[in-house]
């Protein structure tokens, strides 16, 4: 592994990004349902470098008892990134980052987990960066909403999340460490194939209107491909491999 | 360590298994279970290990990068390991700062490590009592059952001797990276724990969670590859006899050679 070029190239005149892909190409994706012993739901996801483990408990009592509503279930989200996880150590404490991140993770899922079905008790989403490299956030609810489906929790529909961007003046798909650091817009989404609504949404960067429209679409048609990926893992865990259903 | 909650026919399924000579998963008195160790888990650290003893898990990950020295130590690199109990390990654990068991556990492993003289902390000296080359070891327990104190130290130990430091030179009193000069962590020695129960009057060595939730106490012992003893750590309610402290020092030698030929192997790889 040398270092990388100093003069990093963005996209080339044929099309093709720092890391070889094309403009709507994502990285590689793995997904795995289950893998936890401990857990009532869990799930691991490889999006490009990053390395994300996600354990689901729940529902059950709520800690502290004056967090609990009498009305609905209530989901809580850790998103938190390992000292290793990163090229310069991190501290083990939480950050105003990750803290954010938690919390747009949560909103992403509510709408999708039926937690009316569950009053007085806690869903407990904790999501683990083992490894980052840009776009953890879509990656860890991706994952995130396989381990809330392993666990059995039910959900109106999954949330599938991808960002897409804006790199050397064009709109492409899945941003990645580089592009996010040199790049001029960073948008991440989560979206409900099913229901067809979009649960996350974030923004860095400048676009015009046209871009701001074009945008969206890619990234939801990057969501769409993470929604297949998300469905083949949890019927290779139910299904066995290649099963119909 | 964790609050586990064991039915008190399981506790007593234990007992009589052990009066007569057996164990609930049916090992052997003196016998570890299955150690799997996968290295360079996390490219992205310096060296890293994925390590499962049993159903215990613990990934471990070792940065390394320049810092100042301890001010009576400027002749010496700095070594600091940690140890977390992720919350999706178990339904148990909460977010927050570490309880007491957390910071023993941690500390326990740190101590094992450091007291072994495994990393010669000399060599890593950039310049001295200005700069010194910082290696920092941090686990994370993925998934709990029980023996976390051996399960952290060998995922430790596999990564730090899979780990890769760079070189800095000090230009202008600022560490500057060296390109293309990356080299072994040197290491002098392979520490190896093993945490032993007591139950009654039966030791047994790597209680599984069942195990650890009902013994009387648990002794942690730390051998290096000379098979000397270098740390060491009690816990629990209960006393240990000296005969019973002798015995546990011959299996934690005997035992901590077996696991030490398994360590190798992650050196021997390349």
């Amino acid at each position: 592994m040398g270092g990388r070029e100093s003069e990093l190239v963005l996209l080339d005149e044929n099309g093709i990004r720092c890391d070889g892909r094309k403009i709507d190409e994502p990285r590689k994706i793995m997904i795995r349902a289950g893998g936890l012993k401990n857990a009532d739901g869990s799930a691991y996801i490889e999006f490009g470098d990053n390395k994300i483990l996600v354990g689901v408990f729940g529902p059950r009592d709520v800690h502290p008892k004056h967090m609990s509503n009498t009305d609905t279930g209530i989901l809580r989200v850790r998103y938190h990134m390992e000292p290793f996880s990163v090229t310069e150590r991190k501290n083990p404490a939480p950050s105003r980052r990750e803290i954010e991140i938690s919390k747009v993770i949560k909103e992403a899922l509510e709408p999708a987990v039926m937690l009316e079905k569950f009053p007085r008790t806690a869903v407990d989403v904790f999501i683990e960066v083992l490894q980052a490299d840009g776009g953890t956030r879509c990656a860890a609810l991706s994952a995130a909403s396989v381990a809330l489906a392993d666990a059995g929790i039910p959900m109106r529909d999954m949330v599938a999340a991808c960002a897409a961007g804006k790199v050397a003046d064009t709109i492409i798909l899945d941003v990645n460490n580089e592009e996010d650091q040199a790049g001029q817009a960073d948008m991440p989404i989560g979206y409900m194939p099913n229901l067809k609504k979009i649960t996350l949404l974030q923004l860095d960067g400048v676009l015009t209107p046209e871009e701001y429209k074009k945008c969206v679409e890619t990234g939801i048609n990057g969501c769409k491909i993470v929604y297949d990926l998300q469905k083949k893992a949890l019927q290779e865990k139910y299904f066995g491999s290649g099963g119909d259903q | 360590m964790m609050a586990g909650v064991i039915d008190e026919l399981k506790k007593s399924q234990i007992l009589e298994l052990l009066a007569q000579g057996k164990r609930i998963d049916g090992r052997a008195f003196d016998e570890t279970r299955e150690l799997i160790i996968d290295t360079d888990a996390i490219p992205k650290a310096n060296g890293s290990a994925r390590v499962r003893l049993g159903d215990s898990e613990v990934v471990c990950g070792v940065k390394i990068q320049p810092d100042k020295p301890f001010p009576d130590m400027g002749d010496k690199g700095i070594f600091i390991c940690t140890a977390e109990l992720l919350p999706l390990s178990h339904p148990s654990v909460e977010t927050g700062p570490p309880g007491p068991d957390v910071i023993e556990l941690a500390r326990v492993v740190d101590r094992g490590i450091r007291e072994s003289h495994m990393i010669d902390l000399s060599q890593l000296v950039i310049a001295k009592d200005k700069s010194v080359v910082g290696v920092f070891a941090d686990n994370v327990v993925v998934d709990y059952d029980g023996n976390l104190f051996d399960t952290c130290a060998y995922a430790a130990t596999a990564a730090i001797l899979s780990s890769k430091t760079p070189k800095w030179d000090l230009k202008d009193d600022v560490p500057t990276l060296v390109e293309g000069q990356e080299m072994d962590v040197p290491v002098t020695t392979i520490p190896v724990s093993v945490t032993m129960g007591k139950i009654g009057n039966h030791i047994i060595v790597d209680p599984n969670a069942d195990e650890w939730d009902i013994m009387d106490a648990r002794i942690t012992i730390t051998t290096d590859s000379d098979g000397n003893i270098c740390a060491l750590q009690k816990g629990g309610d209960e006393g240990f006899s000296l005969d019973e402290l002798l015995k546990c020092g011959e299996i934690s030698i005997k035992v901590g050679s077996q696991i030490r030929e398994k360590l190798k192997q992650v050196k021997g790889g390349n």
